[in-house]
């Protein structure tokens, strides 16, 4: 082989040495990627997108909020200040008596540390013992180093004070304020975690949040699109840290109008261009472009605001104060200017930034928006679809900032929450300001907003519900595929299929395959294998940098030359920063900068032609994934680099620092011609796929039952259904491996008959052999937790729990009862057992007499807990959990356990979504049995095949059978047969056929009752 | 049952038939002429002895019972008790400690399944039906342990102990074993494994009190298990300890500081109630394979024919002047993969695959209470008790 390094990429000056025909030719075998995938996994890890904005959040982003409003001063008194110099998360803790105590996720879902496992005895002087705290959630201090002034007016002293928990914040699980970062599987199994759990959600409460990702449209984007009654637009939805605001510019009856919420009505554009200091009405030609059928296009809006008298900034200003809004911005410095021109400044394409009164951007990004609408209407084909996923953003990450930022943002604008009066007020006293500093205002707002998932920002106007959900723990496989659930922007019930359909631009960035059934069907989406969600990058350097690389300054130019021929403007996150003369040129150098690692991984650069624009994105909440560069066709990513990869001296971050892969946005793919395979590329190819199975999620079984996690017999789920012999699957894919789920399987291999039998099986019902019930298919644990308070009433009494009184009438209904009066753990519970002897007091109101603990039997009444399940049923009870509950009251929580074995009506799946209940059970020897006396488990009916049209699953019954016939598991997976990482049919079908089985699958069966052949 | 009516059945054509021979000396005469065929017509007698099995499906899958489906032909179709006497044959072809595998030749797919659903459901066994937790603190739970428990094939003959019904529940040394089963892993030690050898047997019945225990009473503590004797004591078990049949089943596995010990009855069931009485790990049958050339096959053909062929049943014999030819060699061992007759029509015109109707090469894989041919004479005498059911409910 030959060795060539790095230098393949770049043409090196002076190269002479290299043979560059034989550089140039293709290379034989495709090389084989895959390995990649586990090593993009184990760097990125699956939930990466949560964990990734978390990491970003603590790392970088607090720190920016606390550093732009680090100064609080008192208003009286301008030199006694407070300032907030450094801010960090600490370790995960909680407030033990006062002190710190560490914590892990575990003992937060637990919720308490007394918990007694399994069935051995104990006694209620333990129960007593408990942690006196008021909320069990995973959070760790927020940490400030602050400096104040201390002391009375007359001598004043500088302080600083390290260290000071100013609230507390949730910590995503395996983010890097977690404890469990970096930690290796033994160390996880120690602090009773799952090492295969993905992390990226909160514990709050007991109970695990996520965080949904959310679909936005693009912000600081000119959008085009048709209103409801045809009308061209082009709208920016800014924002930025100060305000949100929608701004659209309209096309109707022929003038240009302008739609923002402070005017109450449309006002013509050329008025707002003419405030805006635009006085020329050729300039705002030259801008928008000197050809024919632009000026056509805009001599009516012209001529209408030359109706109605508007000539100069002042008129303009003039007429636009009579339409704005009244009741809005009425502050000091916006009374002197004038609201219309606060509102132009503040308000109006908030995203264009207004310095020292220069409104010549705002003009100019105007003009960029009428023209691209009058191209819209000239040309159909330049219309924006809304639809395209290039102009959404999956934003999990803003919600986080955003919502967090709100939050610091409180103890920024309202400190008499954080900082009480003494700071602020004149009388205060010599004490120690710094005890003032409340820890409340920040923890209690972040713990309320994550559990109730609602978020209201009021300086955005935004209240959104939902957007945290609790992390169903139904199967393993279900928890993944929801942390990578994005749910939609518009409500659900709108009847339109636009937005439903699967979009070209998704390809590879969500799953084509894994969206729910019925309302949410193609809104929620879920992210494919290898996305990405970016976070925010630093803006200023990129900005100068592309003034290096030649971009020309919107300043300098005047708006004639704005749109001269072959320039192309730059914009960058939305803002137009200047035009360029040569496009490609520019977009190359910039690339080849990112594929050097001078600027972030996750720049995008797209040219778009039709549009002349060059867009720069660094913003974060693009979604983009990796892919390997190909130069005229070959890849970079040679045999070699993938040796170094297996054997540990490259890692996957080498790959892109070497610029062997790079990641591409939605944009940035147009200006791509992506290879799915090795062999397809072409000369022009410039990128080839990782995997192209990865352009899928994790969709399967999510509602299969299997283990949940490791650590599932130790949790304290509502309800949790566990399958006792849960098996891997036979026909595998590279997905399952990669995400874990042959690790923690859901479901069991089964041998399936397909075949009609017994008429029990119409409608996709399923025949089950009851001899393969009774060896334990199928038999699956459901367990339930039930939770008593021991309340506390505001007279000082209090519930009690008693002995059981063995003599008593229902004592047979008592005997499950331990001498503390709770259920012992491995006891049978039947219906109306009662399983806590629990008795309140009879007066919870008023004051009593004597103290509480003297009150007589008489004053208690009865509240026995019985268990209620369905006759028959024989439950168990599985574990008894004492622990304290958030208003500290002795919270007692039952676990009953319930082993069922599949009874006629329990519905079955095969993971191909044929889904059936059980019609019949039938005895083994009335059930078929084949040449070698294999019996089969279940019968399904073929009828369910033509319409479905499930081929994988034919190919699963092949594969299976193939795989215990030969004792070696075969993959299935998704594009696989090409790049060898699944199995073809033709060679599972040779492995039958070696095996001494027919070919197509097909065996001749005995009937079981009569003994022909079939 | 449906052996049952099998049997009644031919019975009852039997007696039709020689009611029909009574008046039916005209049939007598036309059968004595010589033109008349007594046996069946080659192609009918294909039909009727062998299922034929083509690329997709068998054919003629049926058996033809009616004694006089044949009249037209005037070929006798009845059974006849001394026409299966000669013609039935029993050939053990393997015999091993755990299975066995037989030819059952000339008999009636209805009676040979009749055996094969005899033994897999109602051949008697030993099997754990009832487990008394005294404790378990491993992470197995007690629901599950107890189905594992019940899985247990117990070597125990099944014919020296009587169904519980029969003694009104109560439990005695005849009809039910007890077995201990106390483990613990101890603190600071590794995890260990609890295998099936960990059952003791109680051969003095169950040692765990019924219920608690009066500390005052002298007398022996009411148990689970009212034994008159020690099973020990008795001839049968004097020699050979009643313990599970394979020693190495896991049951649990047991961290340290965990501990299992419970108490297990086994009682006699047959395996309809419960697939754990089932005696057999399964037992079934296939019919004779006949795998016939219809032409010729030779050279190329030949070769690629024996190549086609995953077991080997087709073999190359010389026939001089360097020419080969494809002949069967082994028919027994086709899997019926139809590997031969893919690839094309001009296959399934060369060679032949059928099933013998009347042949069945059974197998039987025990679990090990009995041996397998024990077992397949235990599922005659449950078939010849059930026929002596029907005849004395009959007369
Ligand atoms: S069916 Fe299969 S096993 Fe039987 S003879 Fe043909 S190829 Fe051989």
């Amino acid at each position: 082989m030959f060795s060539v390094g790095k230098q393949l990429p770049y043409p090196v000056v002076g190269d002479a040495g290299i043979d560059k025909q034989f550089l140039a030719a293709p290379i034989k075998s495709a090389v084989d990627k895959f390995q990649l995938l586990p090593e993009f996994l184990k760097v990125r890890g699956l939930v990466k997108q949560h964990l990734d904005s978390f990491n970003y959040f603590v790392k970088t982003e607090i720190k920016k909020i606390v550093r732009a409003n680090d100064r609080i001063v008192a208003s009286k008194h301008p030199n006694i200040y407070l300032r907030f110099k450094d801010v960090r998360i600490g370790e995960p803790s909680i407030m033990v008596d006062g002190s710190p105590e560490k914590i892990t996720p575990q003992t937060c879902r637990l919720s308490d540390l007394t918990s007694l496992i399994n069935k051995q005895g104990y006694s209620l002087d333990c129960a007593v013992k408990l942690y006196s705290v008021a909320t069990w959630k995973y959070a760790a201090p927020i940490l400030v180093n602050v400096e104040y002034i201390q002391g009375s007016p007359g001598q004043m002293t500088r302080v600083e004070k390290n260290d000071v928990v100013i609230g507390r914040m949730p910590i995503m699980l395996r983010s890097c304020c977690c404890v469990l970062y970096g930690k290796d599987e033994a160390e996880l199994a120690k602090l009773g975690e799952c090492p295969l759990d993905p992390g990226g959600y909160f514990v709050i409460k007991g109970t695990e949040k996520v965080l949904l990702i959310q679909e936005q449209l693009s912000k600081n984007r000119i959008i085009i699109d048709t209103d409801k009654k045809g009308n061209i637009t082009a709208s920016v939805t800014s924002s930025t840290e100060a305000i949100k605001s929608k701004t659209v510019v309209v096309m109707e009856n022929e003038k240009i109008w302008l739609l923002l919420n402070q005017f109450p009505k449309k006002v013509p554009i050329m008025v707002v261009m003419k405030a805006m200091g635009m006085e020329s009405d050729q300039e705002v030609v030259q801008m928008v472009g000197r050809d024919p059928r632009y000026s056509s296009l805009l001599l009516p809006s012209i001529e209408e605001c030359a109706k109605s008298g508007v000539y100069t900034k002042e008129q303009a200003l003039e007429y636009l104060e009579s339409k704005v809004k009244k009741s809005m911005f009425i502050t000091d410095s916006s009374e002197k200017e004038g609201r219309a021109y606060s509102v132009l400044r503040d308000v109006f394409l908030a995203n264009v930034p207004v310095h020292q009164n220069n409104f010549r951007p705002k003009c100019i990004y105007v003009a960029v928006m009428m023209r691209r609408m009058m191209d819209a209407i000239l040309n159909k084909d330049t219309m924006d679809d809304k639809d395209l996923f290039k102009t959404m953003i999956s934003e999990a990450k803003m919600w986080i900032d955003k919502f967090l930022e709100k939050n610091n943002k409180t103890s920024r604008f309202d400190f008499s929450h954080v900082i009480p009066k003494p700071l602020l007020a004149v009388q205060w006293s010599a004490c120690d300001n710094i005890e003032y500093i409340s820890r409340d205002t920040i923890t209690n707002g972040l713990e309320r907003t994550l559990s109730s998932g609602n978020f209201d920002i009021k300086r955005f106007k935004m209240h959104r519900k939902g957007m945290t959900q609790v992390l169903t723990r139904l199967s393993f496989i279900g928890t993944m595929g929801h942390m990578t659930r994005v749910s939609p922007q518009f409500e659900k019930s709108r009847k339109v299929s636009g937005p439903r359909a699967l979009q070209p631009s998704q390809w590879g960035m969500l799953c084509p395959c894994d969206t729910p059934e019925g309302e949410g069907c193609g809104l929620v989406k879920n992210l494919a294998l290898m996305t990405h969600v970016t976070t925010d990058e630093e803006e200023g350097p990129l900005i100068s940098l592309c003034y290096y690389l030649g971009v020309e300054d919107l300043e300098l130019l005047s708006g004639e030359e704005l749109h001269t021929p072959f320039s192309f403007l730059v914009i960058f996150n939305g803002l137009i920063l200047g035009k360029h003369r040569r496009p490609q040129r520019f977009a190359t150098s910039m690339r080849k900068l990112r594929r050097a690692g001078k600027i972030g991984e996750f720049v995008s650069i797209y040219v778009n032609e039709k549009q002349r624009c060059i867009y720069l994105a660094s913003d974060g909440g693009r979604v983009c994934r990796p892919l390997v560069i190909a130069d005229k066709g070959i890849s970079r990513v040679k045999e070699h680099h993938m040796k170094e990869l297996t054997d540990g001296v490259r890692t996957f971050d080498d790959f892109l620092r070497d610029g062997l892969i790079e990641y591409l946005d939605v944009n940035e793919e147009n200006n791509a011609l992506i290879a799915l395979y090795e062999g397809d590329a072409t000369a022009e190819t410039t990128h080839i796929e990782i995997e192209p199975f990865t352009i899928l999620g994790c969709a399967m079984g999510k509602q299969a039952m299997g283990n949940i996690a490791y650590n599932q017999l130790c949790r304290k789920d509502t309800l949790l259904y566990l399958l006792v012999y849960p098996q891997r699957p036979l026909l595998t894919t590279r997905t399952i491996e990669l995400v874990g789920y042959d690790k923690l399987g859901a479901g069991q291999n089964a041998t399936v008959a397909v075949m009609s039998y017994s008429g029990y099986d119409i409608e996709d019902a399923i025949v089950m052999n009851k001899s393969s019930l009774d060896r334990g298919f199928g038999r699956c644990i459901v367990m339930k937790k039930k939770a008593v308070t021991i309340q506390k009433y505001d007279n000082n009494t209090s519930d009690r729990i008693l002995r059981p009184d063995r003599t008593a009438d229902n004592a047979g209904h008592m005997q499950i009862l331990d001498e503390d009066g709770l259920a012992a753990p491995g006891e049978i519970i039947r219906p109306n057992d009662i399983y806590i002897n629990k008795q309140s007091p009879i007066n919870t109101r008023t004051q009593i007499i004597g103290s509480a603990a003297n009150l007589p039997d008489s004053a208690y009444r009865p509240s026995r807990e019985k268990f209620s399940g369905p006759e028959g049923e024989s439950c168990v009870v599985d574990r008894v959990i004492l622990c304290s509950d958030k208003n500290n009251m002795m919270c007692i929580n039952f676990l009953f356990r319930h082993t069922r074995r599949p009874e006629l009506g329990d519905k079955f799946s095969s993971r191909h979504g044929q889904k059936g209940v059980c019609g019949t059970i039938v005895q083994q020897e009335d059930f078929p049995f084949s040449e070698r006396g294999i019996c089969p488990d279940l019968i399904m009916n073929p009828h369910g095949f033509p319409s479905r049209m499930t081929v994988g699953k034919m190919i699963e019954l092949l594969g299976g059978k193939a795989g215990v016939s030969c004792g070696r598991f075969h993959y299935g997976s998704a594009f696989g047969e090409r790049s060898g990482h699944a199995d073809k049919v033709e060679t599972i079908s040779e492995t039958l056929v070696k095996h001494g089985f027919s070919y197509s699958g097909k065996d001749f069966i005995y009937s079981g009752p009569l003994g022909v052949l079939y | 049952m449906s052996s049952d009516e099998d049997e009644s059945m031919s019975e009852q054509e039997e007696q039709t038939k020689s009611g029909k021979e009574d008046n039916g000396s005209v049939l007598d005469y036309i059968m004595s002429l010589e033109s008349v065929p007594s046996k069946l017509p080659p192609h009918l007698e294909l039909l009727k002895t062998r299922v034929l099995c083509k690329i997709d499906a068998p054919q003629h899958t049926d058996t033809i019972q009616y004694s006089g489906a044949y009249a037209a032909l005037g070929v006798d179709n009845s059974i006849r008790l001394d026409n299966f006497r000669q013609n039935f044959k029993v050939q053990v072809n393997r015999l091993t400690e755990d299975d066995i595998e037989f030819d059952m030749i000339g008999i009636d797919p209805a009676l040979a399944n009749a055996f094969r659903r005899i033994l897999i459901a109602e051949v008697p066994t030993m099997a754990i039906e009832r487990i008394y937790m005294a404790n378990n603190t491993s992470v197995i739970q007690d629901e599950v342990l107890s189905h594992r428990l019940g899985l247990i094939p117990i070597g125990a003959d099944p014919r020296l102990f009587e169904y519980p019904e029969n003694a009104g529940n109560e439990k005695n040394e005849k009809n039910t074993i007890v077995f201990k089963l106390h483990v613990r892993c101890e603190r600071q030690q590794p995890r260990i494994t609890v295998k099936s050898n960990e059952l003791k047997w109680l051969p003095n019945g169950s040692e765990l009190p019924s219920e608690d225990i009066k500390p005052n009473s002298s007398s022996k503590p009411k148990t689970f298990t009212s034994f008159s004797c020690s099973q020990d004591s008795l001839p049968e078990f004097s020699g050979n300890p009643i313990a599970p049949r394979n020693l190495d089943i896991i049951l649990a596995k047991l961290g340290p500081g965990q501990e299992i010990e419970l108490e297990a009855h086994a009682v006699k069931g047959i395996g309809r109630t419960h697939a754990k009485w089932s005696p057999v790990a399964t037992a079934w049958y296939r019919m004779l394979p006949e795998v016939v050339l219809l032409k010729e096959v030779e050279d190329e053909l030949a070769e690629e024919l024996k190549n086609k062929c995953p077991v080997g049943v087709f073999d190359i014999e010389d026939i001089g002047k360097g020419r080969k030819r494809a002949t069967v060699a082994r028919p027994r061992s086709c899997t019926l993969c139809r590997e031969c007759i893919r690839g094309g029509k001009e296959w399934e015109d060369r060679v032949a695959l059928r099933r013998v109707k009347d042949h069945f090469i059974f197998t039987v894989e025990s679990t090990g209470a009995l041996p397998p041919e024990v077992l397949f004479t235990e599922a005659v005498k449950i078939l010849e008790e059930k026929c002596e059911r029907v005849i004395t409910e009959l007369s």
